[in-house]
């Protein structure tokens, strides 16, 4: 990444809103509708004066109805449209969920490969607001569990804006997560037309000694408990996900490979969470013989998300508990006299 | 209920050709459906379907009302939407024997079958699933300024659901080109629509989004039609959604599990009287529109055509099961 003069700097909402702007000025079929986004901006400010730009038929304040949001964009797309849908807090896609998984991700299947639903609905995902239990869950897992769906969760503000408009220009419908601690984070987003591929990870640092995968948020915590841990001599690898589904499992094995140590950590309950499914493909995979130690999970405690910030914290993973993850991982293929 | 036994008294502006061609789709929905249970005792056709047995004048009549660029969203209950709306019956019958050259590749079924050809956006496995759907199909029409129309056939059950509420307020909210169609059967399964909805006035529901309701006889086929050529005329002409229903009777049971537990014969037979096809034979008749010998001889080519649909899906292949994962993403 060069330094210096034409580095612009963004934020993540900023980004989001920067796709969506340039998306609809690109394609006459895209539009975006959701609960309070017009002159309001929507909760999170992401759509800001994209109504005074582009009007209220392109940005549409739609009535508190999310099944009506999701199906209407579902039904829309069929016929040719690229509605991109904000749903509000993504705890409320369980009262639109039966239009996301029982009929806009099965469509094409059902009619035999004939419809094509080109669809994205973008919802903020994550504890860390002070929202507690009903508007701070990461139910990214239940989505990725549905074949017909892509499901992304960018962590930084070029990955939000270069997946966004992959997702905008993709012919299935697609899930994209924001999580609401990243809208202010800064990142470079170049003001040149670019995309980021939908199923590829990025490595956000080398290392030889343990791949930390993870997404969203937890992405900024592992590259700072990486930090710390390389102060004490442990070199950690970053794995950021950004699409859960498709999942980039080369990248995943490639790097277990190479350090034979792996955390996996996300936000969303730990229990029956997305990274079993990784563990998994990494024990199914030939990393499995390269294994100096078990694979650590870290994930949200099983609780729901509470109100006080202590124990808000507590539910879900920090930056400590990686770096506690890998010194452990470290100590113990120690002990058992293996090291790389 | 009002008009239940004689037909409407109008002949409304439909030429003869078009009124033979709604008696012949009736036609064609009955013995299809008819040729589905015998399948099924024969062991040739296996999941669940729901029969439109006694409904065909509701499909068939709000169909008349469309043109054919039009679309309609369907229900479980759909062969008969689907029929209505111009479907191939040899391609519906493929599917049902689970056939890879089925509407559907053999993937979708009874529940599933669309035929986006003659704007059919599938019918429905979940009660009231089509209809943010067909809000949605509505609003592209706008978006895409064409002067198209979404009819959104739905159930008593559906009026039950969120989902409903949800769709229609948001098409009475930006005045989207849809017909609400509300085919009240009388049952959601075995639920009487009077003990399922707090109030049995579906039309008068209409009201509190701020769009018309009009009921219509379900069994009078012209009575049908010209509730939803107004209906249809208003969308098309940029007044927004109409909440309409039809009032008809299931005659079979609700799916293959039904033993009828929840209602008598007495009740069946009463309605069985209320045939629509009948009704609309004597009404053609007293017109002078088409005779005896013209009825005979439109069931027979219909079952003929039926017994060929049929000859042709048992000659057709399997799904191959390498191909599991085709069209699960575009």
């Amino acid at each position: 990444m060069r330094n210096g003069e034409g580095m612009r700097e963004l934020t993540y909402a900023q980004a989001i809103r920067e796709a969506l702007a340039e998306e609809m000025r690109r394609d006459d079929s895209v539009f975006i509708m959701g609960e309070d986004i017009g002159v309001y901006g929507g909760a999170f400010g992401v759509t800001l004066d994209l109504v005074h730009e582009f009007g209220p038929d392109k940005v549409m304040d739609t009535p508190l109805s999310e099944a009506a949001i999701i199906g209407a964009a579902t039904g829309a797309a069929v016929l040719g449209m690229r509605p991109v849908a904000e749903v509000q807090f993504s705890d409320f896609l369980t009262i639109g969920a039966d239009q996301l998984v029982n009929q806009a991700a099965k469509m094409r299947y059902m009619f035999g490969g004939k419809a094509k639903v080109p669809m994205v609905v973008r919802t903020p995902l994550g504890s860390g607001t002070g929202a507690a239990a009903q508007h701070s869950q990461s139910l990214e897992t239940w989505f990725m569990h549905i074949p017909g769906l892509k499901v992304l969760a960018p962590a930084t503000p070029y990955d939000a804006k270069g997946l966004l408009k992959s997702a905008i220009r993709d012919d299935n419908p697609v899930v994209f997560f924001e999580h609401k601690l990243l809208y202010r984070t800064k990142g470079h987003v170049p003001a040149e037309e670019y995309t980021v591929p939908i199923g590829k990870a990025a490595v956000r640092r080398e290392g030889r000694d343990v791949t930390v995968i993870a997404s969203s948020v937890m992405v900024l915590r592992s590259l700072a408990a990486a930090e710390t841990l390389a102060a004490e001599g442990i070199d950690v690898e970053v794995i950021d996900l950004r699409s859960l589904r498709p999942l980039d499992t080369e990248t995943i094995v490639n790097s277990v490979v190479e350090t034979g140590r792996a955390v996996v950590v996300h936000e969303a309950n730990r229990f029956a969470g997305f990274g079993g499914e990784i563990a998994a493909t990494i024990v199914e995979s030939e990393a499995f013989d390269f294994l100096d130690a078990p694979i650590v999970r870290l994930g949200g405690k099983d609780v729901p998300i509470p109100y006080n910030p202590v124990l808000e914290r507590a539910a879900v993973p920090q930056e400590e508990d990686i770096v506690a993850a890998c010194r452990r991982l470290m100590q113990e293929s120690r002990r058992s006299g293996v090291r790389r | 209920m009002s008009n239940m036994t004689s037909l409407s008294a109008t002949r409304a502006t439909l030429p003869r050709e078009r009124l033979v061609h709604m008696y012949r789709q009736m036609r064609r929905i009955r013995h299809f459906e008819e040729a589905v249970d015998r399948l099924f005792q024969q062991g040739l056709i296996w999941g669940t379907f729901h029969l439109y047995i006694g409904q065909e004048a509701s499909a068939v009549g709000a169909v008349e009302a469309l043109r054919p660029d039009d679309y309609i969203t369907s229900t479980h209950r759909g062969h008969g939407h689907c029929i209505a709306k111009g479907a191939s019956i040899p391609l519906m019958m493929a599917e049902l024997r689970g056939k890879e050259t089925g509407y559907c590749r053999g993937r979708g079924g009874s529940m599933h079958i669309a035929d986006l050809d003659t704007g059919n956006l599938g019918a429905n496995g979940i009660v009231g699933g089509g209809v943010p759907i067909a809000a949605g199909a509505a609003l592209a029409i706008k978006k895409k300024g064409t002067d198209q129309v979404v009819m959104c056939f739905f159930g008593d059950g559906a009026m039950q659901q969120g989902a409903f509420h949800e769709a229609v307020n948001f098409a009475s909210v930006f005045k989207l080109p849809v017909v609400f169609l509300c085919e009240n059967n009388q049952y959601a399964m075995s639920m009487p629509v009077e003990k399922g909805l707090g109030s049995n006035d579906i039309a008068a529901r209409a009201a509190s989004y701020g769009i018309p309701g009009v009921s219509a006889d379900g069994n009078d086929v012209l009575a049908v039609y010209e509730a939803a050529k107004e209906a249809v005329e208003r969308a098309r002409n940029g007044g927004g959604p109409t909440l309409l229903e039809t009032r008809t009777y299931r005659l079979r049971g609700h799916s293959k599990s039904d033993a009828n537990r929840y209602r008598t014969r007495e009740e069946i037979e009463e309605w069985r009287r209320r045939c629509p096809i009948e009704r609309f034979e004597r009404w053609l008749e007293a017109q002078g529109v088409m005779a005896a010998a013209d009825f005979e001889a439109v069931k027979a080519e219909v079952l003929r055509e039926i017994e060929d649909a049929i000859a042709f899906a048992e000659g057709q292949p399997d799904p191959d099961p390498a191909q599991l994962a085709d069209g699960v993403y575009a």
